[in-house]
């Protein structure tokens, strides 16, 4: 059993880790003794505590009854799950915390060193180590998840824009790469006629078995490294588009030479049955990814009655996708990928923010997690795996690898690029050829063979191990001074701009406009008719609501919003002005001073008179002018009022509410008898009290799906922080149930804290109600505290109204 | 359609040289533009207008706009005419042009600010240099005009943004009585520098004959 015991001692270092050690030891002493691979096969350790429990119920009878009891068995399998995860959760933490190693030696190959060690000591302690890695565990727990993240964050518009050359690298170069490795590997393992060894029983379909196994490039070795080199978009997607889609073609190969090596002979039909049947499996895991993808969109629509179980759908779908996609050994992975990119748009924009955040660090989390595993027990499997070293197969496969992959790769580019317009450079197809890593899934396919069938297995599963080995850490190490050395584009870190986002919609369109104009029908014609059917149909059926015919930019412009609102509200703490914008640049620097002679011709004709609107116009700028966060605090207001992001409320109210309630109870000793003097500066006041107004016109204007004010002119002043959150809450809580919660936990500390001050709870306590309740009635209160009841503001607030409904 | 190829050929070569297209792309060309002129000299507004492929454009006004525009044509001239011949054609043409692998770092550079300059000049529809709040406005306006009335109200929202953003960016310290007066085409190159123009702004010209072979060619 020290098996358990010993395959932990390396992580040892830390402390608490060494207490866990102890325990370990401890239970084990008294455990009984069963190896880890049940930990991998859920069916044995299933059979393993129920038969357990039983015996102790016969044996129950004559004895005391056990004050402390020792129980292992039936906890082993997930508590040395959960070992195992720990550690690698500690690994991963601990290289991040040693500066200067991980930006020379990439992750990987530190995990897999650590595996190496684990696996070195359990084998010195003569414990049989057990199979990690193995195929189901692999492909059934470890893998979804990060194909799963790669799917759902896959940058579309690169994808589409390249997936001719994708396709072209996944299919005809895995091929190519396959009977490359193949053929020859046959041809020298036939020469050496002087010694005769025992590759001359190689026959020609394990070669081309093992070739098929060992081209294919591996996503989680690609996603590991290149994550860290920061390479631009178009390599990295060449790359990684590359690793995920060749899965089709290396499940086909795999599975056809592994039924042509049983069978023995090859005929034309099997070839030509052999294409059939990548056609399927490919088109068919993409078909069940979609179908999976629309249904979970289609349920995420309906998710806003309950929004904790949202980010659950996503996973569930996608999951199934995979698993279905398995179960007629289609490709997994491209369900995968499939349903993780075609839930996305729907999803994102049915959940709330808070379940989006929720299945971002979900995917990422097991994605790293699986990712860490992965490269751990890679390292345990070699110490483990029966090997069968044999100098001439090892370095001819290394060596193939690398001359076909870089034959591959200039070849197919030379190909390519007569198609391309953006074409691939020579430093381009370097990368591109030398970031052909190979991983984990090439060693599980592998390890599936069977050992009567290939009697070369061990042989094979030693080359395969290597191969991966030279890749991840000869070409994983070497890659990252090799780009900086050829000084290759790297990926602009810095965020999209709102111009950005805007010129790039006004690209597509005038390149769809001028592509019709020269009368033929390429890539943005049918881009474009594709949106426009999934604007007209798709959109409405998958998403609920409003937001189903919310265009892409407004989209985009709400999230900028919100997410510099929260940027502001983090940075702020809620009570300074906010200073995330460096710049002093406001509303009013780019507000023409007077307004522009064209402007009312080139308008639509408004029903207004001119002279009610210059005079709208006077009062608005006249209030424009008092203060100068304009901008952002519109931004907020929009987004309070925007009853979609209701996790939005939640965040404001956390950040401020021990500060907000500890402000509130100093100002119950003057509340509703003389009002406190503010104790900010009039433009504070200002902002407090126009806050107010807007808040109780809110609900009026989003009857009209007027979710933001048309005019700039209507950008409102900015509220004081602490009293956004008592007002926005109820406004959002018929939509959200998610803040009324909050809110409960705000009053319940209200109550606790108030409590204790007597009368006082009472006002605390029925403040938000009557704010919302009188906003429109402008009772005669006139607190500084409660901006929104005082009359001017009121009155201003009907204002803009006007303005805005003037302006529809 | 013998007649006009002899008349053309010698002129092709001028027209490439001019403009960079290939013979083959300069054909095509002519018999599309032959196509929507109705056999005719020049190209008239109501012939763009009333193509039914632009009609779902929502910037359609502001492309066909841009064939008309005088300074689209490589003449140091301002203002809008109302017809243009074939050349001039070519020439709003020739700013779609993608690069090829042996352009030069410099010629890309040239080619963006000439790119970047088809698009500022699209926003700046009164020639004065700046794109004004106003101008900006109304491109986001147009941009928005198919997606109904939540896109119209939010535009100037969005546009205001855009703008702050852009005066953010270049000009950071403002007095609160400054006036940032438009995006010079100095700063729009500034704002779009990520976008990698050159290589963005293109459409695929066919080299073969369009009648023979439809779009077979055109999957990258």
């Amino acid at each position: 059993m020290p098996a358990r015991r010993d395959s932990h001692s390396p992580s040892g270092k830390s402390v608490p880790e060494r207490g866990l050690l102890l325990l370990i030891v401890l239970v084990l002493l008294q455990g009984s003794v069963l190896p880890l691979g049940a930990a991998s096969s859920p069916d044995t350790t299933h059979n393993d505590y129920v038969d357990n429990p039983k015996e102790k119920e016969e044996n129950y009878t004559k004895k005391a009854f056990p004050v402390l009891t020792f129980g292992y068995s039936h906890i082993q399998a997930p508590f040395e799950i959960s070992l195992w995860i720990l550690l690698a959760s500690l690994m991963k933490l601990g290289f991040h915390m040693i500066p200067r190693v991980s930006s020379i030696v990439p992750e990987s190959c530190l995990l897999i060193t650590v595996g190496l060690l684990v696996g070195g000591l359990i084998k010195l302690a003569g414990e049989d180590v057990p199979p990690v890695l193995d195929s189901r565990l692999f492909f059934l727990c470890l893998l979804p998840p990060i194909i799963l993240d790669a799917g759902y964050f896959l940058p579309i518009r690169p994808f589409m824009e390249n997936l001719g050359t994708i396709l072209m690298f996944a299919v005809v170069g895995t091929l190519w790469n396959a009977f490359f490795i193949g053929g020859l590997l046959y041809a020298v393992c036939q020469i050496q006629p002087a010694n005769p060894s025992i590759l001359h029983k190689m026959e020609l379909l394990p070669c081309l078995l093992f070739g098929s196994i060992i081209s294919a490039v591996d996503p989680v070795a690609v996603l590991a490294v290149f994550e860290e080199i920061h390479i631009n978009e178009l390599l990295h997607i060449l790359v990684f588009g590359e690793s995920l889609l060749n899965d089709a073609v290396t499940v086909v190969l795999y599975h056809l030479f592994e039924e042509y090596t049983r069978a023995g002979i090859v005929t034309v039909l099997d070839c030509f049955l052999g294409i059939i049947s990548f056609l399927v499996v490919a088109i068919g895991g993409v078909l069940v990814g979609v179908i999976y993808g629309l249904l979970a969109a289609f349920t995420s629509r309906f998710t806003s009655h309950v929004r904790v179980i949202e980010p659950l759908f996503v996973f569930v779908y996608a999951y199934m996708a995979y698993l279905s996609a398995e179960v007629f050994q289609l490709s997994g992975i491209m369900a995968l990928i499939a349903c993780g990119a075609t839930m996305r748009p729907y999803v994102e924009a049915n959940i709330s923010h808070k379940s989006h955040t929720t299945v971002k660090y979900f995917m990422k989390m097991w994605s790293s997690v699986s990712e860490t595993l992965i490269f751990i027990f890679l390292g345990v499997a070699t110490v483990d795996g029966p090997h069968h070293w044999n100098w001439t197969f090892v370095t001819v496969t290394v060596l193939l690898c690398l001359v076909s992959r870089v034959i591959g790769v200039v070849g197919l580019t030379y190909v390519i690029n007569k198609f391309r317009i953006v074409k691939l450079t020579t430093k381009d197809q370097f990368i591109i050829a030398y970031g052909g890593l190979r991983g984990a899934i090439a060693f599980s396919l592998g390890f599936l063979l069977k050992k009567n069938l290939f009697p070369m297995r061990e042989m094979f599963l030693t080359a395969i191990i290597t191969v991966v080995f030279f890749t991840v850490f000869v070409q994983g190490m070497t890659i990252q001074p090799l780009v900086e050395l050829l000084a290759v584009k790297k990926k602009q870190e810095a965020k999209r701009t709102i111009n950005e986002e805007i010129h790039t919609q006004f690209l597509d369109h005038l390149l769809t406009g001028i592509e019709d104009i020269c009368g033929h029908y390429g890539h943005h014609h049918w881009k474009d008719k594709l949106n426009r059917f999934n604007k007209k149909y798709v959109k409405k059926c998958l998403i609920a609501g409003e937001r189903s015919k919310e265009p892409q930019l407004i989209a985009f412009y709400h999230k900028m919003e919100f997410k510099q609102a929260i940027e502001m509200v983090e940075s702020g703490g809620g009570f300074k002005l906010p200073s995330a914008m460096p710049s002093t640049v406001s509303m009013q620097n780019i507000q023409p001073k007077k307004p522009p002679p064209a402007k009312p011709a080139e308008k639509a004709p408004s029903q207004l008179s001119k002279g009610r609107e210059e005079e709208i116009r006077k009062i608005l700028r006249s209030n424009l002018q008092r203060t100068r966060l304009r901008l952002r605090s519109y931004n907020r207001h929009t987004l309070v009022a925007d009853p979609f992001e209701d996790g939005f409320d939640d965040l404001l109210i956390k950040k401020q509410k021990m500060i907000e309630l500890e402000k509130k109870i100093k100002d119950m000793n003057n509340y509703l008898t003389v009002p406190a003097a503010p104790p900010d500066s009039p433009t504070m006041c200002r902002a407090r009290l126009s806050s107010g107004k807007d808040t109780d016109f809110k609900p009026a204007l989003q009857q009209k799906g007027n979710k933001t004010g048309p005019d700039p002119q209507s950008y409102r002043a900015k509220p004081e922080s602490d009293s956004v959150p008592t007002f926005q809450v109820d406004l959002a809580s018929p939509q959200s149930p998610d803040s009324v919660n909050v809110m409960d936990e705000f009053r319940r500390a209200d109550q606790q804290r108030g409590g204790v001050r007597g009368e006082e709870d009472h006002g605390l306590m029925m403040r938000p109600h009557k704010t919302a309740g009188c906003g429109g009635v402008s009772p005669p209160i006139t607190n500084q505290r409660d901006g929104c009841f005082t009359a001017p503001n009121i009155l201003f607030g009907s204002d803009t109204n006007q303005a805005k409904t003037a302006n529809a | 359609m013998g007649a006009c190829q002899t008349r053309a050929e010698h002129q092709y070569q001028d027209l490439a040289d001019k403009t960079g297209f290939s013979f083959e792309q300069i054909k095509n060309l002519y018999q599309r533009f032959q196509q929507l002129s109705g056999n005719e000299e020049t190209i008239s507004r109501a012939n763009l207008d009333s193509m039914p492929a632009l009609a779902n454009n929502p910037i359609r006004k502001q492309i066909i706009g841009a064939f008309f525009d005088k300074r689209n044509q490589h003449q140091d001239e301002v203002g809008s005419c109302d017809q243009i011949g074939f050349e001039q054609f070519l020439m709003v043409m020739s700013h779609f042009r993608p690069p090829n692998l042996r352009t030069t770092d410099e010629e890309k550079e040239a080619m963006r600010k000439e790119k970047l300059r088809f698009l500022f000049n699209m926003h700046d529809s009164d020639n004065d240099g700046t794109i004004t709040l106003a101008e900006y406005r109304k491109v986001v306006e147009e941009l928005m005009s198919k997606s109904g009335e939540i896109g119209q109200e939010t535009a100037k929202a969005i546009a205001d943004a855009a703008m702050l953003e852009v005066a953010s960016i270049n000009v950071p310290n403002m007095g609160p009585e400054e006036f940032y007066e438009g995006i010079t085409f100095e700063h729009f190159e500034e704002i779009l520098k990520g976008l990698e123009m050159e290589s963005r702004m293109h459409i695929r010209f066919l080299d073969v004959d369009t009648s023979t072979m439809r779009c077979g060619k055109s999957q990258s």
